[in-house]
């Protein structure tokens, strides 16, 4: 009895470990394929040129068109949930602060907002740029990639407020401070850790999202120069070429697919840094 | 002093303003795709359209099924493939595993939680889809191209790993760790407490984090469909290429504006993809905001 108890616990001792570290391989495994892959096309042109007649062929030029595009939509995307999503996040913290109950049925509706696939923001982005009688454009691809990105900004940085102590808050009010100045000179200030965390997170996810640019941005060689033209994009790039029946070109979106891979490293990474170094200063 | 209360009560209608905005964002898109779908209401019933499998958009036949029995099919394949790694790996690193290794298993997880999908896509093309058609086929003794529904599922199952590892650790760090300790001290083995306490008592957790994993798997795009082969059927053969709900929208939003009833029909597609996935989602959801309140 005792002994078949002990060899149960081995197995599955044994099973944890390898799923835990199968994980880590995993990881290993995508990044070294993806990088060994990508580096055999890797060259200056690839980042600094734009496609140029017959690229899609095989001849000259590059994905900046693309990189450019993908940065253009995560930022000004990124922006539009900075604009909306932080205060709605201080919202949730300064004036419901007291209102348990409101606090986690929103709590709970910014959850499931997150669950919503972004296929689906991008189809409706669709209607509403029809509705509007858009063309696909930058600011199309923009305002989706917003929608699909505020959820997640709202709710990390609202997870890191939430952990701040009620007596900070009401220390700042007790010196007669208003709610306004209250949220964005305490609050603001503590939660700015979590503030950038969530923001790049919500960059990340926009330069690497394809399915809502897929209807909305459109697809161009050239680098967009207003709101109301197309605009390409990375992911976009990679899909398009991969289809391609051309090894040169495929061999082109496995460069472009290391390109993407790095800059969402970098973020992830940069998160990491950033967040760390402004969190010295916090009151604990 | 009069400025400061100004500026208070400016920004605190911003505040509610974006708040209320973001949250009927959902009802919004709801309404969007629903009023864009409604001429395909009067053409079927929404029964037809749901198990109808005669695909043909050009005569006006738009049955669902083939799409709806394929993205069953890989997320199904997925979450099989999934909720083993993901349990044991989440019991691992919140039960057993040292700090160091905790501390190195984050940013894996975040990062293989960050890269995009299309970055899947490319890895599944390079690796699984070759994988597939060389090695699980012929083991099987089928003939596979390799673009197929367990090639999707796969691809699926990683990605959706990390979401739901995620959600299992908070699950499982809301166990008192007294209850464990107290059936160890019962003689119980480490593995008999886990088994017998923090599995039993996340037990709901567990099933919301997997249910939410299932919505997720449901609505993903682009690295399924880079790998399943988008055709057409209704088959029960995993080696076989299927064709998702997801991936019949991404793929056919360029011709839908030319051939009548189908624009209606693959927003109501995208319909079809929102209510499922916030049903399931408002309902697992509720059962982890009970299960972590604790």
């Amino acid at each position: 009895m005792r002994k078949r108890k002990q060899i149960e616990e081995a197995i599955f001792m044994f099973l944890l470990r390898v799923s835990t570290y199968s994980l880590i391989a995993i990881l290993a495994f995508i990044i070294v394929i993806i990088f060994v892959k990508g580096f055999g096309a890797l060259n200056p042109d690839m980042v600094l040129k734009t496609p140029k007649g017959g690229f899609y062929y095989g001849g000259e030029g590059g994905v900046l068109n693309a990189i450019v595009g993908s940065l253009y939509i995560a930022v000004g995307a990124s922006v539009i949930a900075i604009v909306l999503g932080a205060p709605a996040a201080l919202y949730i913290n300064v004036h419901l602060v007291r209102h348990k109950r409101t606090r986690n049925v929103i709590r709970y509706l910014l959850d499931a907002l997150w669950g919503i696939p972004s296929i689906v923001y991008g189809a409706f982005g669709f209607t509403l740029m029809l509705f509007l009688g858009m063309n696909a454009s930058l600011i199309a691809g923009i305002v989706v990639v917003a929608l699909l990105i505020t959820p997640i900004v709202v709710r990390t940085f609202d997870e890191v407020l939430s952990t701040i102590p009620i007596g900070l808050h009401e220390a700042s009010l007790a010196l007669g401070s208003t709610n306004t100045e209250m949220a964005f000179k305490v609050l603001f200030k503590q939660g700015l850790p979590g503030f950038i965390t969530a923001v790049l997170l919500g960059f990340g996810r926009g330069i690497g999202d394809a399915a809502s640019v897929l209807f909305t941005a459109g697809y161009t060689d050239l680098i967009p120069t207003a709101l109301d033209e197309p605009a390409a994009t990375l992911p976009l790039a990679i899909f398009f070429q991969l289809g391609s029946p051309i090894p040169e070109v495929r061999e082109r979106a496995f460069a472009a697919a290391a390109i993407l891979t790095i800059i969402i490293l970098i973020i992830s990474l940069s998160a990491r840094i950033l967040s760390k170094r402004y969190s010295r200063s916090n009151i604990r | 002093m009069q400025k400061r209360f100004i500026t208070d009560k400016i920004t605190w209608t911003w505040m509610l303003f974006s708040l209320i905005l973001i949250l009927t964002m959902p009802l919004i898109m709801g309404v969007g795709l629903y009023l864009k779908s409604a001429p395909i209401f009067e053409h079927q019933s929404l029964w037809q359209l749901i198990t109808g499998s005669n695909w043909s958009p050009t005569r006006g036949n738009f049955g669902f099924w083939p799409f709806i029995s394929s993205s069953l099919y890989v997320t199904i394949l997925s979450f099989i493939l999934a909720v083993p790694v993901c349990l044991f790996a989440g019991i691992y690193l919140t039960q057993f595993a040292s700090g160091t290794l905790n501390k190195i298993m984050h940013p894996v997880i975040d990062i293989l939680a960050g890269l995009p999908s299309v970055i899947y896509g490319v890895w599944g093309i390079l690796i699984i889809v070759p994988f597939v058609s060389k090695v699980l086929a012929p083991f099987f003794n089928v003939t596979s191209s390799g673009y197929s529904l367990f090639a999707g599922g796969i691809v699926l199952a990683i990605m959706c790993i990390p979401y739901m590892l995620n959600m299992l650790i908070e699950v499982f760090n809301t166990v008192p760790a007294g209850m464990k300790e107290a059936s160890l001290a019962l003689g119980a083995t480490y593995w008999e407490a886990v088994k017998h306490v923090v599995v039993r008592k996340s037990f709901p957790g567990i099933i919301s984090a997997y249910g939410l994993g299932l919505a997720k798997a449901f609505g993903e795009t682009i690295a399924v469909m880079m790998v399943v082969g988008n055709r057409i059927q209704v088959s029960v053969n995993p080696f076989e290429a299927g064709y998702p709900l997801p991936a019949l929208i991404a793929n056919n939003y360029g011709e839908m504006l030319s051939i009548p009833m189908y624009d209606a029909a693959l927003m109501f597609a995208a319909l079809l993809l929102l209510v499922i996935i916030l049903i399931i989602n408002l309902i697992f959801r509720y059962f982890i905001y009970k299960a972590t309140q604790q």
